[in-house]
């Protein structure tokens, strides 16, 4: 990790105040013991990490005025992804992507006879759809706040390049549950990616294994989703957050820069 | 350091004097190092990286061995209708596997293009031009339909309505003692001339033959 700027200290409510005279000679509380060994383990990680200082300078940032809910699509976004990838992680754990049945068949194991497996799939199911709304809703602050100008661009290509892998969990997250919707929505996927000339042709080979929709297609689609794309997706939201750290959040667009006349030349 | 750079420009470190140099060495250790530790390092990488690659893109460049598949027997079709049969493109994973194909026997007086001489049967794929939806032939209007975007096809597979780019897809079609057999599937520009199979969605008429290239694994016979 580079060298981290000063970062800022605790915030005043977070600071242990300081002892009142005659109550520090009092012999120990458990409670004042627990809180006390609990200090000495994080001190312990910290002496050897140095992780605190990087906790605050991501955690306590100055923040423009008037900054307000519209600011919380991101961190929106990123929390529909978790719950993507929780959920997802447990459904995997019955799921067979077997064309000849098997993958249907424990979708309806998992949908029907599973304890909270309708519920889980439901949240993996509909939570699909809420992150794709949130990333448009957030990059729309983004464009009409004006937060993608200097220097934020590289972050806005970022942003661009999580929409699209956003988008491609969503087409291949569709064709798991194996159903005549799932295969035949993939099947015009595939060739909608097929109409593009020139290179077309070799992308919906590439997508399906083969000059036809086969054996391999549904486990290259179920590795796609759930191996290459969310690790991906990890590491871009990682560096994503990491510059919104580093250059911090914009005003709203309709908040002028304070102007302290003192400051201000005597006829600019 | 720059200096000293620009005063001896000799190939040879004794030279350009640098501390603990050799007779006769022109590259530095220390620069060895570097460079030798970076190419060990990329060969590592390419190593795991180009096969897994090739394994992924490999499925491009299979060619699909021909086969043909019993349909049914001469007197199951006629001159004019068409009748529906089930065949596997794909095998081993059951249903999803399967498409229809149309197939009905050679009438000269409806298949009068040239492309069609010698053709037994008449077998036409189910499969949209436009965007691979399992279009269905309609007896009483005389035309496939496709259900997902409204793609309209005539007797002969051509498009008469909707957003399909080429005529459907047809089969090589052989009898072989009595029974009927479909072969490889292959595409058709609008004026019915064979091209190897294409996926749907890419036109072949003008210039689509040169900007949608056949696969390199799949050929028409």
């Amino acid at each position: 990790m580079p060298k981290l700027p000063k970062a800022p200290p605790l915030p005043s409510s977070l600071q242990a105040p300081p002892p009142r005279p005659g109550e520090s000679n009092g012999k120990p509380t458990a409670l004042g013991r627990a809180a006390e060994a609990g200090t000495t383990v994080v001190d312990w990680v910290d002496e050897r990490t140095s992780l605190s200082g990087g906790a605050r300078w991501l955690m306590f940032r100055k923040v423009p005025k008037g900054t307000n809910w519209f600011y919380t699509l991101g961190s929106a976004t990123m929390f529909a992804f978790l719950s993507q990838a929780v959920t997802g992680v447990f459904l995997a754990m019955y799921y067979r992507p077997d064309p000849s049945g098997g993958a249907y068949e424990s979708i309806r194991h998992v949908t029907n006879e599973v304890f909270l497996g309708q519920f889980v799939r439901g949240m993996h199911k509909w939570g699909s759809s809420v992150m794709v709304i949130l990333v448009f809703l957030h990059m729309g602050r983004t464009f009409f706040f004006g937060a993608y100008k200097y220097p934020r661009e590289l972050n806005w290509v970022i942003g661009v390049v999580l929409l699209i892998l956003t988008m491609l969990m969503s087409f291949t997250g569709y064709l798991l549950p194996f159903d005549q919707r799932a295969y035949w929505a993939t099947i015009v996927g595939v060739n909608i990616n097929g109409s593009g000339p020139l290179l077309g042709p070799y992308l919906s080979d590439f997508l399906r294994g083969g000059s036809e929709f086969g054996a391999t297609t549904l486990s290259r689609f179920y590795a796609i989703h759930m191996l290459l794309v969310p690790g991906l997706l990890a590491a871009l939201i990682g560096a994503h957050l990491y510059l919104v750290a580093k250059l911090g959040t914009t005003a709203p667009p309709w908040l002028k820069a304070e102007q302290n006349p003192e400051l201000r030349e005597a006829d600019a | 350091m720059s200096d000293k750079h620009d005063k001896h420009k000799s190939k040879y470190t004794l030279d350009r004097q640098y501390p603990g140099a050799f007779e006769g060495e022109t590259v530095t250790r220390r620069r060895f190092m570097t460079v030798g530790g970076q190419a060990a390092g990329g060969i590592a990488a390419a190593a795991f990286l180009l096969p897994a690659l090739g394994f992924a893109v490999g499925p491009i460049f299979k060619s699909t061995p021909h086969h043909w598949e019993n349909v049914g027997p001469e007197d199951l079709f006629n001159e004019d209708n068409y009748v529906p049969v089930v065949i596997t493109l794909a095998p081993n994973i059951g249903e999803a596997g399967k498409s229809t194909a149309y197939v009905r026997k050679f009438n000269a007086a409806i298949d009068t293009d040239p492309y069609d001489k010698g053709t037994p049967y008449i077998a036409i794929s189910s499969r949209c031009a436009h965007l691979g939806c399992p279009v269905r032939w309609v007896d009483a209007a005389e035309r496939f339909i496709c259900p997902c975007h409204g793609g309209v096809y005539d007797l002969l597979g051509r498009r008469v309505g909707g957003p399909p780019v080429r005529p459907l897809d047809r089969f090589y079609t052989r009898v072989s003692g009595g029974i009927v057999e479909l072969g490889p599937r292959f595409s058709v520009n609008s004026e019915l001339r064979r091209f190897s199979p294409r996926d749907p969605a890419e036109p072949l008429d003008g210039i689509g033959q040169y900007a949608y290239p056949s696969r390199p694994g799949a050929q028409k016979l």
